[in-house]
C-alpha cells in the first residue's frame, strides 16, 4: 500500500512532458512577475538596483515591509489615470478600426480559391517578417510633413499646405491598425474558412436576404475568431511602445511611454513596476475572454 | 417492414384526381464553363406528387434541383412554378424549401429558431410565429427538444428538424437532397416512410434527389433517372423496373441479365430473338416491331424472374443449359450465379422459402428458365 502511494508521488513521464511548459511558463512569466511584483512594494533609492529591499533579517527579525506608496500615488496622479484611460481608448479605438478593416479581407480571403487564399495570407503575414522598428519608421517617412503622402497631395493639390499628421494621434492609429492588423486577419480567417457554406444557401433559402445572412449566420458563427482577433490586437495595443513613441507627439499619453520615462527618465523603478502590475490587473479581464474563445475554438463548437 | 409506401399504394390505385402542373421545367441547360451538367431537360411535376430525381453522381441530379431552389441559372431554358418564370427570381423570394443533404442546421441557434428562422423573415408577429413553431415540432414529434442546440441532436432528430424548419413556412414545392445521406441503413428505411408520411399530411409537393434507387421507390410516386445531364426515363417504379426502355435504365435499377442478339422473326403477336449466349432463341409474346436495317437488340430479364430448376423444360424456348457457378447466400433469397455452355455467367434469385431444402449446389448441371413475358427487349 504505501510504497503504491509513493509511487503515485514519483514523478513519470507523463508529467515530464507536461512539466516542461509549466516549467517554462514559471521561470520565464511567473518569475519575472514576481519580481516585478516585489519591486512595486519597494522604494525607490539612489543605489544599484535603484530600490530598497522589502525584507530584511535582522536580528532574527524578519521583517518585510511592503510600500503601497507607489499604488497610492497612481490613483491620485491624474497623469497616470489619463494615460491608462488614454492607452484604453487608443487600444479600443484601433480594434475596431482593425476589425472594421480586417473582417472583409479575413472574409474575402476565406471564401477565394485555394491558390489565390495562399498568396494572400503570405501577403498578409510578409511585412510582420521585417522588425516592427523598420516599418514604423518607415511610415515616418511618409506621413511627415515632408514625406510620401504630403508630398504626394501638394503635387495633386488636393492641399496647398503639408498636413501635419506625423507625431500626432492620428498617425499612432495609422502605425497601430498597420501593426496589428496581420493579428485580426489570421484569427477571423481561421474562423470563417471552417464555415458551412450551406448554412448561408439554407438562409436564403429561408427567405433571408445577404445582408440578413450576414448578419444572423456569419457573424454569429465567427464570433470567437471575432474575439480572438479582438483581443490579440486590444492586449499588446494597452500596451504599445514603440509606435507612440516614434509616430505619436504631446498629446499621445499611453502607459507603456508613461512606464518607459519613469523606468529611464525618472529611474523609479518601483512606480515602473506598480503601473506595469495595474496595467496586467486591467488586461486580465480581456485575456481571461481571449483564453475562453480559444479554447471554444480549439474545441470546434461554436 | 410490411408496410406499403404510400407511392406503390397510389400506384396500385390509381389515379382518380385530375393532374394538375406544379413545376414545368422547359428545355433547361446548365453549363459550368465547358461541362454540361444538365442537357436540355424537360418535365413536369404534378401538384401533390413526391417526385425523384434518381442518377449517379455526376448526373446532374443536384445541379437540377439547386436550379429549382434558385441557387443556380439555368444557362438556357426556363423554370415555371404555378405558371409563373421563377427562373430569375433569387432564393429568398421562392416558394420553395429545400431540406439539406447535411441538413445545414444553424450551429449557433436552438432547434426552436431554427425553425422560425424563415418566419422570421416574413414580418410575422411573435405569436404566430411561436404557434407555428409549436406547430411544426409537434408534427416531427419534436416538441421536447425545442431548446437544444443541433449538435445535442442525434442524426435522425436533427432531420426531423430539417424538414420542420423547410415545411415551416408551408412552401409550394419542397425540395428533399439526399434525404437519408447522413443516416445509417437501419434508421433510413424507417425515416423513409416517416417521412413520405409527413409529406403527405402537409400534402406539399416534393421534389427529392437521391442515388439510392431503393429510397427513390420507397418514396416516390414518379421517379426520373438521370444520366449524363440527360433525362432517360419518367415513370413510376413500376413502370421504370418492370419496362425500361432503355440498357442504361436497365442496368441501372436493380441487377438484370442482358443477351444482346438479333430479331429473326417478327410477327404482330410474337417475336423470335437469337443471342449467341443462348442455345435456343428467345421467345418473346408480343412484336418488337424492328426496322428493316437494324435487327440488333438485347433482351433483358430480371434476376428473380430467370427460374433455376434442375429437370429439362420441355418447351422449345427460352431455356438453357448451365452449369451452377456460384452462390450467394443473403438470408432472404440466394443469388445463382449459372454458366452457360457458351460461357456466360447468369444471375437468378431463388427465394429461401424453405428452411433446408433440396436444392442444385456447386458445380450441378441445372436449367435455366423463363416465361415469354417476363423479359424486356431493348431497342437502345
Amino acid at each position: 500500500m504505501k510504497s503504491r502511494k509513493l509511487k503515485a508521488l514519483m514523478p513519470t513521464g507523463r508529467h515530464a512532458v507536461i512539466g516542461v511548459p509549466f516549467l517554462w511558463l514559471f521561470l520565464f512569466f511567473m518569475l519575472p512577475f514576481f519580481i516585478v511584483l516585489k519591486i512595486s512594494f519597494a522604494e525607490a533609492d539612489v543605489a544599484i538596483p535603484p530600490y530598497t529591499e522589502i525584507y530584511s533579517f535582522v536580528e532574527q527579525k524578519l521583517q518585510v515591509i511592503l510600500n503601497l506608496g507607489n499604488y497610492v500615488m497612481l490613483s491620485e496622479d491624474e497623469l497616470y489615470i489619463s494615460a491608462y484611460l488614454g492607452s484604453l481608448k487608443m487600444a479600443f479605438i484601433s480594434t475596431v478600426l482593425c476589425l472594421v478593416i480586417g473582417f472583409p479581407m479575413a472574409y474575402g480571403i476565406a471564401r477565394a480559391n485555394k491558390d489565390t487564399q495562399t498568396v494572400l495570407l503570405l501577403l498578409i503575414m510578409m511585412p510582420t517578417w521585417t522588425a516592427i522598428l523598420i516599418r514604423v519608421y518607415a511610415w515616418m517617412g511618409i506621413l511627415s510633413n515632408n514625406g510620401l503622402l504630403n508630398a504626394f497631395l501638394l503635387h495633386i493639390g488636393v492641399i496647398s499646405e503639408p498636413l501635419q499628421i506625423l507625431n500626432t494621434n492620428l498617425a499612432v492609429y495609422i502605425g497601430v491598425v498597420y501593426s496589428y492588423l496581420p493579428f485580426m486577419v489570421l484569427p477571423l480567417f481561421a474562423n470563417l474558412v471552417k464555415h458551412d457554406l450551406s448554412l448561408l444557401e439554407a438562409g436564403s433559402d429561408l427567405g433571408s436576404t445577404n445582408f440578413n445572412n450576414f448578419w444572423k449566420i456569419t457573424v454569429p458563427l465567427a464570433k470567437n475568431g471575432i474575439i480572438a482577433g479582438c483581443m490579440l490586437v486590444f492586449i499588446p495595443v494597452v500596451g504599445e511602445f514603440v509606435i507612440p513613441e516614434l509616430l505619436g507627439g504631446p498629446e499621445t499619453l499611453m502607459i507603456g511611454k508613461v512606464l518607459w520615462q519613469e523606468f529611464f527618465n525618472n529611474r523609479d523603478w518601483p512606480v515602473a513596476s506598480a503601473l506595469a502590475v495595474v496595467m496586467l490587473a486591467i488586461l486580465i479581464v480581456p485575456i481571461i475572454l481571449f483564453n475562453r474563445s480559444q479554447a471554444k475554438e480549439l474545441e470546434g463548437k461554436a | 417492414m410490411a408496410v406499403a409506401s404510400g407511392a406503390y399504394k397510389k400506384a396500385l390505385e390509381g389515379d382518380q384526381k385530375p393532374k394538375e402542373v406544379l413545376v414545368k421545367i422547359d428545355r433547361v441547360t446548365k453549363k459550368f464553363d465547358e461541362t454540361i451538367a444538365v442537357d436540355d431537360v424537360s418535365l413536369t411535376i404534378n401538384k401533390g406528387e413526391i417526385f425523384a430525381l434518381l442518377g449517379g453522381s455526376g448526373s446532374g441530379k443536384s445541379t437540377l434541383l439547386r436550379m429549382l431552389a434558385g441557387f443556380e441559372r439555368p444557362t438556357e431554358g426556363r423554370i415555371f412554378l404555378d405558371g409563373q418564370d421563377i427562373t430569375d427570381m433569387p432564393p429568398y423570394e421562392r416558394p420553395i424549401n429545400m431540406m439539406f443533404q447535411s441538413y445545414a442546421l444553424f450551429p449557433h441557434m436552438t432547434v426552436a429558431q431554427n425553425i422560425a428562422f424563415g418566419l422570421k423573415q416574413d414580418r410575422m408577429s411573435k405569436t404566430e410565429i411561436d404557434e407555428r413553431v409549436a406547430e411544426m415540432l409537434k408534427l416531427v414529434q419534436m416538441s421536447q427538444y425545442a431548446k437544444r442546440k443541433p449538435h445535442q441532436l442525434s442524426g435522425g432528430q436533427r432531420q426531423r428538424v430539417a424538414l420542420a424548419r423547410s415545411l415551416a413556412k408551408s412552401p409550394k414545392l419542397l425540395l428533399l437532397d439526399e434525404p437519408m445521406g447522413a443516416l445509417d441503413k437501419k434508421l433510413r428505411s424507417q425515416m423513409q416512410l416517416e417521412l413520405v408520411e409527413i409529406i403527405e399530411r402537409v400534402g406539399v409537393t416534393c421534389v427529392m434527389v437521391t442515388h439510392d434507387q431503393e429510397e427513390a421507390m420507397t418514396m416516390a410516386e414518379r421517379i426520373a433517372i438521370m444520366h449524363l445531364g440527360w433525362i432517360a426515363q419518367i415513370g413510376s417504379p413500376i413502370d421504370i423496373y418492370e419496362t425500361p426502355t432503355s440498357r442504361m435504365v436497365c442496368e441501372f435499377i436493380g441487377n438484370v441479365n442482358l443477351f444482346d442478339g438479333r430479331v429473326v422473326e417478327d410477327m404482330e403477336g410474337h417475336a423470335l430473338i437469337a443471342s449467341p449466349d443462348l442455345e435456343r432463341a428467345i421467345y418473346v409474346g408480343h412484336g418488337v416491331t424492328t426496322s428493316v436495317q437494324d435487327k440488333q437488340i438485347t433482351y433483358a430479364i430480371r434476376p428473380e424472374k430467370l427460374l433455376v430448376t434442375t429437370e429439362m423444360p420441355t418447351c422449345e424456348y427460352n431455356w438453357s443449359r448451365g452449369k451452377v457457378h456460384d452462390i450467394a447466400y443473403l438470408g432472404g433469397h440466394s443469388v445463382f450465379y449459372v454458366q452457360l455452355p457458351s460461357g456466360k455467367i447468369v444471375q437468378s434469385f431463388v427465394a429461401n422459402a424453405e428452411r433446408r431444402g433440396a436444392r442444385p449446389t456447386w458445380g450441378d448441371e441445372v436449367y435455366v428458365w423463363w416465361e415469354d413475358d417476363s423479359g424486356v427487349a431493348l431497342r437502345s
